[in-house]
């Protein structure tokens, strides 16, 4: 099964780090990626811009209108996200718990939905 | 595990299905025994995934192992032992976790086909072990021994999929927490950790057999799941109570087809079309009774096996031996006294002495104040009122087992009772 982990960050806590810190998670983020690769679990892994670089779209009464992201206040934004393939939830959450963001943000393991059509 | 090859060559593809019959055949003794190497059950199911990861990629250009059981345990404790290197940050603690895995020299224990098949014990073990609760128990089992995915359980549970992980999530915490040591109990403990252990795999099948809730009357995987469980268990321990359980199990399975009709409704042992019975689970149930009556070895489980088969050792309803039955139940209720027993107990005296002496025993258990909100207490008790043309009392307790019970196609079956009595 398909997960898709969702790396949520406090607004300002990357920030607060060292250079030091921050190179350190990146380090081990790129290496928790390859072991994840190496365990067959890895799918797709990004990190996201910060939300300030994000607009917001909608399609209303078919105009496109486009905002600054009405998310700019809130405390807690998505960071990046692993797309992973899984045994199962609890293999899942394992994977989740590994991931060097959990002990900095909190991570939202989400199941991808299934069709039915491919396994 | 992994996404298909739409375009794969067919060996790929023969290959591909090679390692998915590996790994269903194999890969809860390889988490057994990487458990026991590697101390923890993530560390384990980490390098589980890494060890099947790592054959998908080399087996196909050097070939299938001789021994794929011994080449995915070395290669899961390599790749364990990896991860632990590449983690600088805990620089410090890796050089005492590498020499708690290499402690027991290098490929010497995974030679050892006892100690292996004590990993799948010790795993039983852990999973069953008190200090988890009962539903957590139940979860953790039919994941880590029976290769159920979360999904599976809680789609068979009837309970939200994040409940069924929070739940193994916090047992294996605590597990971890306690330092609950991985080991089969030493004779002192076992019978009462083994009395325990059944148990489980027990609530397994019921969970299966007659599930709590639901429209569903039997859910076939978990009885399969809970009979392969117990059958796994007698291999490693051979004790009369598990061959006892699994015979119980046995002869009450083979019922399963004869136990509902063509719209799911429930039917009754007596009106049970006994040419669907299975025939294979039977001979198999009854060789282990006549074996432990043999050998004068029956326990709780045995005995309970034994009343079981009584009623299919009976080729028509009326024919079953319902004095012996009440024998049983009299030895099981010395052996341990409960009141679900004596209701048992009570039908089948009914059965010998008629209804009205059924009638005076449940009205004793009622009157204890034990089992007044058990449905089949009174649904019991509903029938020998019927058999005695007490219609209107009949209807009363009727309608109060129909009000106490939880399962659709039991309540439809007291529905209809009800409604046979309408003219009377």
């Amino acid at each position: 099964m398909k997960y898709l982990c969702l790396v949520w960050c406090e607004e300002g806590q990357f920030e607060a780090l060292s250079q030091e810190e921050r190179d350190q998670i990146d380090r081990d983020s790129l290496s928790y990626d390859q072991q994840l690769a190496g365990s067959g679990h890895m799918i797709a892994a990004e990190a996201l811009q910060a939300p300030a670089n994000s607009v917001v779209v909608r399609v209303r009464h078919s105009e496109v209108s486009v905002t600054d992201g009405p998310f700019a206040e809130a405390k807690e934004h998505i960071g990046g996200f692993i797309l992973i393939e899984a045994r199962d939830l609890n293999d899942a959450i394992r994977v989740a718990a590994g991931i060097p963001l959990a002990k900095l943000g909190s991570i939202e393991v989400r199941p991808i939905y299934d069709f039915g059509g491919q396994a | 595990m992994t996404a298909g090859h739409g375009d794969a060559t067919h060996p790929e593809r023969l290959l591909q299905k090679q390692i998915e019959d590996i790994y269903r055949a194999h890969s809860r003794k390889v988490l057994a025994t990487l458990i026991r190497l590697l101390g923890d059950f993530d560390r384990a199911e980490e390098a589980l995934q890494d060890a099947f990861a790592e054959a998908a990629r080399t087996w196909p250009s050097e070939g299938i192992p001789r021994n794929p059981f011994a080449w995915l345990v070395s290669a899961g404790r390599f790749r364990a032992i990896d991860h632990l290197r590449r983690q600088v940050r805990f620089a410090a603690a890796v050089p005492d976790i590498e020499d708690s895995l290499y402690r027991e020299g290098d490929d010497l224990e995974i030679g050892d086909m006892a100690l292996i098949e004590d990993d799948v014990l010790r795993l039983i073990f852990i999973c069953c072990h008190p200090i988890i609760p009962a539903d957590a128990q139940i979860a953790m089992s039919l994941r880590e021994i029976c290769g159920l995915t979360t999904e599976e359980i809680a789609h068979a549970f009837l309970t939200p999929a994040p409940t069924i992980a929070q739940r193994i999530v916090r047992a294996k915490n605590r597990i971890r927490a306690a330092g609950i040591p991985y080991e089969v109990p030493d004779k002192a403990e076992l019978p009462d950790r083994l009395q325990h252990v059944l148990h489980v795999i027990y609530l397994v099948f019921n969970e299966g057999y007659s599930a709590s809730s639901g429209a569903e009357i039997v859910r076939s995987d978990l009885t399969s799941e809970a009979i392969r469980l117990c059958r796994l268990l007698l291999t490693l321990l051979p004790d009369p109570e598990v061959s006892g359980l699994l015979a119980l199990m046995l002869l009450q399975d083979a019922r399963r087809a004869a136990r509902r009709g063509a719209s799911g409704e429930m039917i009754l042992l007596a009106d049970q079309d006994r040419s669907l019975w299975d025939g294979e689970r039977i001979r198999e149930g009854l060789a282990i009774v006549d074996g432990a009556l043999g050998a004068g070895t029956l326990g709780c489980y045995g005995l309970q096996a034994a009343i079981a088969a009584e009623h299919v050792r009976a080729p028509r309803a009326h024919e079953t031996d319902w004095r012996r039955i009440a024998g049983f139940y009299d030895l099981l209720l010395a052996a341990r006294p409960s009141s679900i027993v004596e209701l048992n107990r009570a039908v089948a005296v009914a059965m010998c002495e008629g209804p009205a002496a059924g009638l005076a025993v449940v009205d004793a258990i009622l009157a204890s104040g034990e089992l007044h909100r058990y449905h089949l207490a009174h649904a019991a008790r509903a029938d020998f009122l019927r058999q005695l043309q007490r219609f209107a009392d009949a209807r009363l307790a009727y309608e109060t087992a129909l009000e106490l019970c939880r399962q659709e196609p039991e309540k439809a079956f007291l529905r209809k009772r009800i409604a046979e009595l309408g003219g009377q």
